[in-house]
């Protein structure tokens, strides 16, 4: 604990540091990140090799309770990627804020060790005073990173959307710690053990309002709205921690309300369900009709949160239904594919952060041959896109191949209805994997294959960008690669008490990892008997065929819209392109246009006209300000008045 | 230890070898049907061995625009395609890679490969490799969420999730008492096996216009040895998921290895001619059509999957 404690101090040290500038600066604070990670990680690193939880409490001059913080193995599975990304970003945004204005790279310096920290003491924190504290922290810390570009107009739209959204959440939080405290008669986690689960109805109050409130932050449908608003917005290295760790912390405190409320009705699992099910689809659906690559991969994250919520559901389900086994292995992928999404789309972002820095611009329409000048991101940034499509041998497969073995038991064993969720989970979770690899082959494709569409100038990023991609990439290789022991060592402490469980997990995960030794074996293999071949053969380099054309231009290529055009036609119900168009006509048409957006559905169906609606509710109250220093003096009066009245008569 | 290493190797050599031997033989056996019912004499159904062998001497020209990624997807593809017919039992023997889930990787493995294929494809900077890449994107992403589900149906008859108890004797008494979940799963199989291995009414593999083609057309600027392992890749690809359908349709008794092994190569044999009749008797359909054909073999192994739900256990 004590490390974990000089750790964060090391943190907050590096930030404060932040502020006093100098060009130096950001490595400083990059060396004290990467050095108070390195003792965080161990520390978690200790827990989940023991197993046993680690306490700190200390006195606190305010109401309700003290400072508790601890690290059980659940949560070093979530502080271990929080520091592991948060030191890589941190080194990452030496390079990234290169070149902008000293007190403007101090500021983000300060936000971003702010944003660390506190999603650290997040995770960590036993008391849910202190919980809402830093959890509010880490939405400000955000928010402010967000707004790192204020001068632009869609930066501030995006940063309000962002604030609003998240206190939403907040506030459905609140009511119920509020309302858990009330009842436990303390706020301190611990004591909420033993809550009483008298009365199912509460729980399942309780539950609505931790799915709903921690649902905002994690970016399930439809409360996703803010990430496909902000992530595009922060600056890269913010949005690869916004969108690897944390919207994560979301998922953490719906996993631990969960642990609270004692044992699950079916029902919760199948709303996880639904919610995962609607998020994975939607959420690739969208993520297929972005042009710009961040809001794309921000659409990811609501579809890898679909697939945690998936993952969750399922461990529900299997709870419910009493099929252990089925529980454990969708426990054990959701929070699997918690490191692993923060891996990849770490390094996703990072790659795009480092596109954007190198050629300006984030719409791939613009981009193409980029693998040429920048190798080592096109590199990454491949094998993140393969890792997030959920191909082995990769990390991605095995946390959702986990999730996929999850609902084939649930199927196998369970009642009709289980069989029924199975089937739906298990249908989502393909067509969701076919998407995915649709959609990465395309801004893969697009953006670092073929040829320059613009005549964009671009050139490598500098070492400080491109090393944290690189460590990421090769995590993403090793759990691919290593599925059982990565197993073992990040999620069985979690798990401990399923001893049988995690036997026959380990057995399938080594059979995983043998035939991912055989896969790689074999392609090593062809590489060899490929080059033995091509030993003095005539290899010659020529244009791109083509079909006869002799001078093929990059205008000609395949663009990224038209590449997803037969999606867009075929999902058209779902993600309802606006189309705009103006045909040529008369004899000699000039000016003729096409364009077609897709507007975020849950936005333009349901919280445009909602806000719309408040607000016009609103205005009919309008005439109560009065802008009027004697009507207010009034209006306190009035209330004093009533609550007085209201207190006497009680 | 070593012994069951040796072992465990020694299997998945001769399942290698096996396939490897007999792959090649049943895109012969399809074009020679074809020939025969348009009245020509036709390749020799041993030709593909020959295409490959010939163009595995050849050398190569690249395109100026393509890198790496367009050299990785034969070598990807064909890996990926030879360690998915480690899943595949032969005869009465559990396959070499038989666990709890196999059926997943199986599925994915397929994934692996057309991913690569696609990205090669995107690397030449040609809008017609584009536009294959992109209507393979689509047909497969309808296609998966089939067959993943005909497996659950199959699973859930057979109570294991690896490829091997489905695919066991087992299936004969499943066939006995919940027929029709099978024909369904079968039906539904059909038409993933006819769209993963770009069979008409999906795609034909021998139209002559490039803006037609799916898979054709993503691998128009390979050469030599690299269109080499994607021809060896497809036939591989061909022989395993077709190995699927025999023997979901005609469940194999025996021991052995060897034991089954000829009737699993009749099998094989008889569904490429049946390919070859329907490459011979109908037109492929319009690309806006093939959704719905896709859509009907989902809803197919749905259907199969809610009879297995509803009977009786």
């Amino acid at each position: 604990m004590t490390a974990l404690l000089v750790g964060l101090g090391l943190w907050i040290v590096g930030g404060v540091a932040g502020l006093f500038g100098g060009r130096r600066q950001p490595a400083v604070s990059a060396a004290l990140a990467v050095v108070g990670s390195a003792l965080g990680l161990g520390a978690a690193a200790h827990v989940l090799q023991t197993g046993a939880p680690e306490s700190f409490r200390a006195a606190w001059p305010m109401p309700y309770g003290e400072i508790h913080m601890a690290v059980d193995p659940l949560s070093a599975v979530f502080l271990a990627p929080i520091f592991l990304l948060g030191a890589l970003a941190s080194v990452y945004s030496i390079g990234y804020l290169h070149g902008r204005d000293d007190r403007q790279v101090g500021r983000a310096v300060f936000l971003f060790h702010l944003l660390a920290v506190s999603m650290c003491v997040v995770v960590c924190v036993k008391n849910a005073i202190l919980f809402l504290l830093a959890w509010e922290m880490m939405a400000i810390s955000s928010f402010l990173l967000v707004l790192l570009d204020s001068r632009q107009s869609e930066v501030r739209h995006a940063g309000w959307m962002y604030l609003v959204a998240t206190h939403i959440g907040t506030a459905f939080i609140l009511v119920l710690f509020a309302w858990m405290g009330t009842v436990a008669g303390s706020f301190d986690f611990d004591d909420w053990r033993s809550l009483p689960s008298s009365s199912e109805s509460r729980a399942g109050a309780w539950f609505v309002l931790a799915l709903i409130g921690f649902g905002a932050k994690a970016g399930f449908w439809p409360v996703h709205v803010w990430l496909p608003e902000a992530h595009p917005a922060a600056p890269s290295h913010v949005s690869a921690v916004m969108s690897g760790v944390m919207i994560k912390t979301g998922i953490y405190g719906l996993v631990r309300v969960v642990t609270f409320l004692g044992p699950p009705p079916a029902w919760w699992g199948m709303a996880l369900l639904s919610a995962g099910l609607v998020s994975g689809v939607l959420g690739v659906l969208f993520a297929l009709a972005q042009h710009d690559v961040k809001r794309l991969l921000a659409y990811h994250s609501v579809e890898n949160i679909g697939i945690i919520a998936l993952g969750l559901g399922g461990a529900l389900l299997g709870q419910a239904y009493g099929m252990e086994e089925a529980a454990v292995f969708g426990l054990a992928g959701a929070l699997l594919h918690v490191v692993n999404h923060a891996l990849f789309k770490g390094l996703l972002f990072m790659g795009a952060g480092s596109v954007l820095h190198a050629t300006g611009t984030r719409d791939v329409e613009k981009l193409g041959g980029l693998l040429k000048q920048m190798p080592a991101t096109g590199t990454t940034f491949l094998i993140g896109s393969a890792s997030i499509s959920g191909l082995p041998p990769l990390n991605g497969f095995v946390s959702e191949f986990l999730i996929y073995v999850c609902f084939f038991k649930l199927a196998l064993g369970g009642p009709a209805v289980c069989g029924a969720a199975g089937a739906a989970a298990i249908a989502g979770l393909a067509l969701i994997g076919g998407l995915a690899a649709a959609c990465f082959t395309k801004v893969f494709g697009v953006m670092f294959l073929g040829e320059r569409r613009t005549p964009l100038a671009a050139s490598e990023a500098p070492l400080s960008m491109t090393a944290p991609m690189a460590v990421l990439a090769a995590a993403c290789i090793l759990i691919g690669l290593f599925p059982a022991v990565s197993a073992s060592v990040l999620i069985f402490p979690v798990l401990a008490s399923e001893t049988d469980h995690l036997l026959s997990m380990t057995s399938v995960l080594t059979w995983v990892q043998l035939s991912a030794a055989v896969l790689v074996g074999l392609g090593i293999a062809v590489i060899f008997f490929r080059a033995w071949i091509f030993r003095g053969r005539p290899v010659s380099r020529a244009v791109t065929w083509d079909c006869g054309y002799s001078a093929p231009t990059s205008r000609m290529q395949y663009t990224a819209s038209s590449f997803v055009q037969p999606f867009i036609d075929l999902f058209q119900p779902l993600i309802q392109p606006r189309e705009r168009r103006h045909d040529p006509h008369g004899y000699f048409p000039k000016a003729a246009s096409y364009e077609s957006h897709a507007d975020d559905l849950a936005t333009r169906g349901i919280f445009g006209p909602l806000f719309g609606w408040i607000q016009t509710f609103a205005e009919k109250w309008l005439w109560i300000q009065q802008g009027r220093v004697q009507t207010y003096l009034l209006y306190v009066f009035l209330t004093l008045a009533a609550l007085l009245s209201f207190q006497m008569f009680q | 230890m070593t012994g069951e290493t040796a072992q465990f190797a020694k299997d998945i050599l001769r399942q290698w070898v096996f396939v490897l031997a007999a792959a090649p033989i049943l895109p012969g056996l399809a074009a020679r049907t074809k020939s025969w019912f348009s009245g020509r004499k036709g390749p020799p159904v041993l030709q593909l061995y020959w295409d490959i062998l010939k163009l595995f001497r050849k050398g190569t020209v690249y395109s100026r625009s393509t890198t790496s990624v367009l050299r990785a997807g034969p070598v990807i593809s064909f890996s990926a395609a030879m360690a998915a017919s480690l899943m595949i039992p032969f005869g009465g023997m559990e396959a070499p890679l038989t666990f709890q889930g196999d059926l997943i990787l199986f599925a994915y493995l397929w994934g692996l490969s057309r991913f690569f294929t696609m990205t090669a494809a995107l690397d030449t900077g040609s809008a017609f490799e584009g536009m294959g890449a992109s209507r393979e994107a689509i047909f497969s992403c309808l296609a998966e969420p089939a067959l993943l589900l005909g497996f659950l149906a199959l699973a859930r008859e057979a109570g294991s999730l690896s490829m091997s108890d489905l695919l066991s004797v087992g299936l004969i008494r499943i066939w006995s008492i919940h027929a029709p979940a099978l024909c369904l799963v079968a039906a539904a199989m059909a038409v993933v096996f006819l769209t993963e291995n770009s069979r008409i009414p999906i795609d034909d593999p021998n139209t002559h216009l490039e803006l037609t083609m799916i898979h054709e057309v993503m691998v128009l600027d390979h050469g030599g040895p690299d269109l080499a392992l994607i021809e060896y890749a497809s036939a591989v690809k061909f022989f395993v998921l077709g190995a699927l359908l025999v023997r979901i349709v005609y469940p194999i008794r025996s021991g052995g290895f060897w034991d089954g092994g000829e009737v699993l190569l009749l099998g094989l044999a008889a569904l490429a001619v049946l390919v070859g009749v329907v490459e011979s008797t109908m037109a492929r359909f319009r690309l806006s059509r093939i959704p719905q054909l896709l859509t009907l073999s989902f809803v197919l192994s749905g259907f199969g999957v809610i009879l297995s739900l509803a009977a009786p256990r």
